[in-house]
């Protein structure tokens, strides 16, 4: 449990992604089986325990300290796992857990049972040690590792590469001694399980001016559809659904997975879609956010698959054909299917570059973000490969913003403000409509530094807040609607797009401006 | 009515009999300051009684003339109506615990102390009293402070994962920064340590004390300078952080030398990536076991979490009073 311990410590002060993943291979590397393989699972939120509730927990705590004391101490602290951690009496010599055995001891114990249990651990451990048990015991270590942070960490570890992690991701079982096995050295595990995920073909961005020495009859084009990436796979009854990423999303959307009654794994975008009309992603956003869907969730956003590709069909690998008979492929598959929730996406009818320029510039719907070009003799290779697909964003919307607040950067923007939250119009009041940080330039950076610190009006621990003056043109993807933000509206990525160090605060953008760019709402 | 030992005035604590104040917050005609941070020892006293070193470090931090005049606490002092002397604190170089008897009577005024053994002061000396002014500032159950050997290891562990990203510990001029260089050599790190300017004649003063520090690099260095660094560690105060000095560094690894790090949220609010629980104040089984040790027929709480104090007291059936002073900080700069 130390060397666990340790590395949640570490993670959960750590804000940069490399040092994360430095802390993770580090672990992974020197720590034995079973326990890593647990700890892995406990990262990537595959080890559910989560048996000891906090009434139990306060209440452990309760009969070795005096509940006035607990009171003062868990009201200055704020988390009531850290607090046991910390205030729990020595009893006895410090000893240590392994990670594997109160993992096997906790997920076979009831609850009554597991408090009793914890309580005797926690007696023998110290604090840090403490702290990762309880985290473990109660679910929810909290410490900014996702799934796929930790595959990356894995592939620091040997040879594989995080494309077949991610492939051989859903067939290893717990606590992964294959898994670990194959990093070091050993056979690649067998793929195990049923409709495995297959690793994702990404494309690269491109423009105009890139796209312009380019032959336009080799490449068909698709709208770019603002879901999420997925992946369909059925195999001998068993029927997933993944991210691009090779998350299953399964449960999540059961209104997909029924209706899977194929052999093969299909690649598309999942959709909100009402009838004809696809829904903002927003809506879609509501749907992923959840573990399962109940049946309310399921009419009011009924979820639909529009298909891009094909990998297998019937057992047949399409993966090395070319894309243009892959999509005749697609396209015989969808009409055996039979299917409406399913649909190929459409192949957009263009001869030059402009003519697809001007498609791009006056999309169909709303939700449309750009579009997407394959090479028509392009394979379905794995990764992101340079040249064979682009996809060609539609341009950012744009907003003039008053920047409000800035805040100091960690790593290597240690010591700059460089976390800025902008503002605008709404009447005479200015009113925070996002956060940025990034789209400028060191020297940017630099010169907005001494900007913040020239115009400070207050500071709040590493947040300042500045005069209204500095105005800056931020760039986004899209808008939604939210309830959290007091403006209504969330921005999807905000960046920089320039700094307006010559327009006067007053003559930056109204609220209303921004709100006009929300997308319809679509009702059933 | 037997004159009280000490009470209570809006400069702070004050002694009738010996007609002084300790550690008062605003300038009174006489005052025996405790040790050297700011929050205690302030200028504008008419005189000043206290060690050879806290007055030494008030004349570096104030200039010469901080007092109208000072007096070295050099064994026991009659003054007024009292007799004084000040006992070593365990806190920082020269922090003393001011011992007053009158009347057959003793109260000792603690300051600010631990009984965690500092190699750059002299330890904590229980004085068994009947009046005892202890501090609060990590009286909750909550503050058990691990021992600083075990915090300087993770220091090295770090510096030696991350050997390309200097090493930014944020750390209190005086006690803290020299504490923590000592630390790290007798863990064996021996290479040079660079010091923000702010920390300079501090340092200067203790290795003059004869407090072995090794070898001290100004870290005023250029960005080209600062970014060869390789395995380096960077002390400085954590007034720093927040200024452009910090921006010469390339992707350093941000630190905290300080017993609020034990707490989490406290430790995210700072932006601390590697939190160090090092403390030179004395948790809660540290005041709770010398209040025990000294057994007063009562003691003071003056700063801190006092709430926790008083129940504890309850709950053992000893008396105790929040003075609730104001004007001393958290932990002194």
């Amino acid at each position: 449990m130390k060397a666990f311990a340790a590395l949640l410590e570490r993670l959960a002060f750590t804000p940069g992604r490399n040092a994360k993943l430095a802390h993770l291979e580090g672990y992974f590397r020197d720590a034995p089986d079973p326990d890593r393989g647990y700890a892995l699972a406990a990262l990537t939120g595959d080890l559910s325990l989560g048996r000891v509730k906090p009434a139990l927990l306060r209440g452990l705590a309760e009969e070795r300290v005096d509940p006035e004391l607990f009171a003062l101490s868990y009201d200055y602290v704020g988390d009531l796992a850290e607090t046991v951690a910390l205030i729990w009496p020595a009893a006895g010599a410090e000893g240590d857990l392994r990670l594997a055995d109160a993992v096997e001891s906790l997920s076979a114990l009831g609850r009554v049972e597991a408090g009793q249990k914890l309580a005797g651990w926690l007696d023998t451990l110290g604090p840090s040690e403490r702290l990762a048990l309880l985290k473990l015991a109660t679910g929810g270590l909290r410490v900014g590792v996702s799934a796929r942070l930790a595959r990356a960490a894995l592939a620091r570890v040997g040879a594989p590469e995080v494309e077949e992690i991610e492939e051989v991701w859903h067939g290893l079982e717990l606590p992964y001694r294959e898994l670990f096995a194959w990093l070091e050295g050993g056979p690649r595990p067998e793929a195990a399980a049923l409709a495995p995920f297959r690793p994702v073909m990404l494309s690269t961005p491109t423009d105009a001016e890139q796209l312009d020495p380019l032959d336009p009859a080799e490449y068909a084009a698709e709208w770019k559809w603002d879901g999420i990436r997925v992946q369909a796979v059925a195999e001998q009854g068993t029927a997933r659904l993944y991210t691009r990423t090779g998350e299953d999303i399964s449960a999540a959307f059961p209104d997909i997975v029924e209706r899977m009654a194929f052999e093969g794994a299909l690649d598309g975008e999942l959709l909100i879609r009402h009838g004809e009309v696809v829904a903002p992603f927003a809506d879609l956003q509501k749907r992923l956010n959840r573990k399962s869907a109940g049946k309310t969730m399921r009419t009011r956003h009924p979820a639909a698959l529009r298909l891009y590709d094909i990998l297998t069909w019937e057992g047949e690998d399409l993966r090395p054909l070319p894309f243009n008979t892959r999509r005749t492929r697609l396209e015989a598959a969808l009409t055996t299917l039979d299917e409406p929730r399913f649909d190929a996406s459409p192949i957009l009818d263009f001869t030059t570059w402009e003519e697809l320029a001007n498609l791009r510039a006056d999309p169909p719907e709303a939700v449309i973000e750009g579009v997407m070009l394959k090479r028509r003799d392009s394979a379905y290779t794995a990764g992101r490969p340079r040249g064979p697909w682009f996809k060609w964003k539609r341009d950012a919307l744009l907003v003039d913003a008053v920047v409000l607040y800035a805040q100091r950067g960690h790593g290597k923007r240690s010591g700059f403000y460089s976390d800025f939250t902008f503002a605008l119009w709404d009447g005479d009041a200015l009113v925070p409509v996002g956060k940025a940080y990034s789209g400028f330039t060191d020297e940017e950076l630099r010169r907005l530094d001494r900007f913040v610190r020239d115009h400070t009006v207050e500071r709040f621990g590493p947040v300042r807040s500045l005069q209204p003056r500095l105005v800056v043109e931020v760039a986004f993807e899209g808008l939604n609607r939210s309830r959290r933000h007091r403006s209504g509206v969330a921005m999807r990525f905000p960046r920089i797009n320039r700094i307006r160090w010559d327009k006067p605060a007053a003559e930056a953008d109204h609220l209303p401006a921004l709100t006009a760019l929300l997308p319809p709402e679509v009702t059933p | 009515m037997t004159e009280p030992l000490l009470d209570l005035t809006p400069e702070g604590l004050f002694s009738p009999a010996l007609g002084a104040h300790i550690d008062p917050h605003r300038p009174v005609a006489r005052a025996i300051i405790t040790h050297g941070h700011a929050d205690h020892a302030r200028a504008g006293h008419g005189a000043v009684l206290a060690t050879r070193q806290t007055l030494d470090i008030m004349a570096i931090r104030y200039g010469a003339d901080f007092a109208g005049q000072t007096q070295v606490a050099d064994g026991e002092i009659t003054m007024g109506r009292a007799r004084v002397r000040l006992v070593p604190a365990g806190h920082v170089l020269g922090s003393a615990q001011v011992v007053i008897e009158a009347g057959g009577r003793r109260a000792v005024v603690s300051g600010d102390y631990t009984r965690t053994a500092n190699p750059a002061c002299a330890p904590f000396e229980p004085v068994p009293c009947d009046l005892f002014v202890t501090e609060a500032t990590f009286a909750l159950p909550v503050f058990r402070h691990p021992p600083p050997e075990v915090e300087i290891a993770r220091l090295l562990a770090s510096v030696a994962a991350f050997p390309e990203r200097p090493h930014l510990i944020g750390t209190y001029a005086l006690g803290k920064a020299q504490r923590l260089i000592m630390l790290l050599r007798q863990a064996g790190w021996h290479a040079p340590i660079h010091i923000h300017g702010a920390l300079q004649r501090l340092c200067d003063y203790h290795v003059e004390q004869g407090i072995p520090l090794g070898e001290l690099r100004p870290a005023t260095m250029d960005r080209a300078e600062a970014r060869a660094l390789s395995s380096a560690i960077v002390l400085a105060p954590p007034s720093a952080f927040a200024s452009p000095w910090v921006q010469r560094f390339a992707d350093p690894v941000v630190g905290f030398a300080s017993g609020w790090m034990q707490i989490r949220a406290r430790a995210r609010q700072r932006g601390v990536e590697l939190p160090l629980v090092i403390s030179d104040h004395s948790d809660w089984g540290q005041l709770t076991a010398t209040v025990e040790e000294l057994d007063p027929a009562e003691f003071w709480i003056t700063h801190g979490r006092e709430d926790a104090l008083m129940r504890w007291a309850d709950l053992t059936g000893r008396r105790a009073r929040p003075l609730r002073l104001l004007g001393y900080e958290e932990e002194a700069e």
